[in-house]
């Protein structure tokens, strides 16, 4: 025998005032991958569990008018992999979200869960900052828009209002010489919590990088967007001595924990390894040959 | 609290029960509806054991809530085999002996299943990462990657 209610409206006003009503008691279903196993382990103790798989806008993924794409935050990983025009624009964001978890944790896991589970080293989290992506947010109060990296607020907890939902990711169109990238750095092949991760999105016209954004994952207490390192990327070639001091930027941001998957000194000098790898791989995708 | 009501179908037959609210789809497959073939290994989703598919997706029944069947497509184990003939997959793990105690096959099956599927010619190292979320403690998985790459060569031929 139980007391939890399980609830899946098929509107989003129906999801808000089902989850304001739960008052604190109540958890949203997305993918279930950390959900559930939070309830099994006895960390979570839901009144109310508000399934929003239901819900049309939360689990599609459409183009925007100006040539971006809103992405549901109840889509999972697999239907994201399998949006070949959406891999094709942001294959950074694809691989990021493609590597959280197995193959059938991918039949679940969702960027929206990522995200809400608070945890720094979310990966997808890193390469939606890097996209420039912005969250919807619907609450009691009605809509409301978030760049994604002012969600997070520590590990665990959110800048979100009592009630509120995250509905989507928006990512902005792409212009051309537009590339992103993905990397995280594991112990093991695949399946495991990234020590360091980094997202890298940029733009390259002529052989310049004209436009930059890099985020940073399970080195601070949330996923950082790393505007210094950006700045040394904006107007280079992307030649070492920018590389170098990008690479500088990451590690400076870097407030890590010294924990058994990474001491700090290991996580400070990886962030700085990985932002050049990323870039590489970002700016071949660019275009840049 | 009362008990959900669950209309789903389950290998292509209708089925209905009732479960609680944070009932497993693993917990009702097991217990109230009998489908024992898949097993529950960690209940955290690592092990891969409990895998079935949703509209032809495969996830961890652990993960998920009974609940969440209402108006699915789920498929099991009990599915794989068509009455008494075994699906290629099947024959090729007995014929190999790409098995040792039997707690990990249905769900390293079901995903195989999945994968071929998708990709009927997938490479090596396509089918370890395809595999990665199905722990297997006593074969080394050598002997089932090289049967599910088998299994893909021979019904490539066959569809020949």
């Amino acid at each position: 025998m139980t007391d939890i209610q399980y609830l899946a409206p098929t509107t989003l006003d129906e999801a808000v005032r089902a989850f304001a009503a739960a008052a604190g008691k109540g958890r949203i279903l997305a993918g279930g991958t950390d959900l559930l196993v939070q309830m099994r382990a006895g960390i979570a103790r839901p009144g109310t569990i508000v399934d929003i798989k239901k819900i049309p806008e939360m689990t599609a993924i459409a183009e925007t008018k100006d040539g971006g794409f809103r992405i549901g935050a109840a889509v999972a990983g697999a239907v994201l992999r399998d949006h070949a025009k959406l891999r094709k624009a942001w294959p950074g964001v694809v691989e990021a979200a493609n590597l959280i978890g197995s193959t059938q944790i991918q039949g679940r896991a969702t960027p929206g869960g990522n995200l809400c589970n608070g945890s720094p080293a979310g990966d997808s989290v890193p390469a939606m900052v890097a996209a420039a992506a912005v969250v919807t947010i619907q609450g009691p109060k009605g809509r409301r828009e978030l760049p994604v990296e002012k969600v997070p607020k520590g590990p665990g907890r959110l800048n979100l209002e009592p009630g509120e939902i995250v509905v989507s990711f928006t990512l902005p169109p792409r212009p051309k010489g537009s590339g992103d990238a993905y990397l995280r750095m594991i112990p093991r092949t695949e399946m495991d919590i990234a020590v360091v991760g980094c997202g890298v999105s940029l733009t390259i016209e002529k052989g310049v990088c004209t436009a930059a954004r890099v985020g940073l994952g399970a080195v601070a207490p949330t996923v950082l967007l790393v505007e210094d390192a950006a700045k040394a990327l904006i107007g280079s070639k992307l030649d070492d001595a920018a590389l170098d001091k990008a690479a500088k930027a990451c590690s400076a941001a870097c407030r890590p924990i010294d924990d058994k998957r990474g001491t700090i000194a290991y996580r400070t000098q990886v962030a700085g390894v990985l932002l050049r790898r990323t870039t590489a791989i970002a700016a071949e995708r660019a275009g840049r040959k | 609290m009362a008990k959900l009501h669950v209309s789903t179908t389950i290998n292509g037959e209708p089925q209905e029960f009732l479960c609680d609210a944070d009932q497993s789809l693993l917990d009702v497959l097991r217990g109230p509806l009998g489908l024992t073939g898949s097993k529950e290994g960690c209940g955290s989703g690592d092990c891969g054991a409990c895998t079935v598919t949703v509209n032809g997706r495969i996830v961890c029944s652990c993960l998920m809530l009974a609940a969440e069947a209402e108006g699915q497509q789920i498929g099991t184990i009990e599915g794989m085999a068509e009455g008494d003939h075994l699906h290629p997959l099947q024959q090729k793990f007995l014929e190999m002996a790409a098995l040792q105690c039997g707690i990990c096959t249905p769900g390293v099956l079901m995903a195989a299943k999945a994968l071929l599927e998708r990709n009927p010619d997938p490479t090596e190292h396509e089918v370890r990462f395809w595999l990665a979320g199905n722990l297997c403690r006593c074969t080394g998985y050598d002997k089932i990657i090289r049967a599910v790459m088998e299994t893909a060569a021979d019904m490539r031929g066959a569809a020949r």
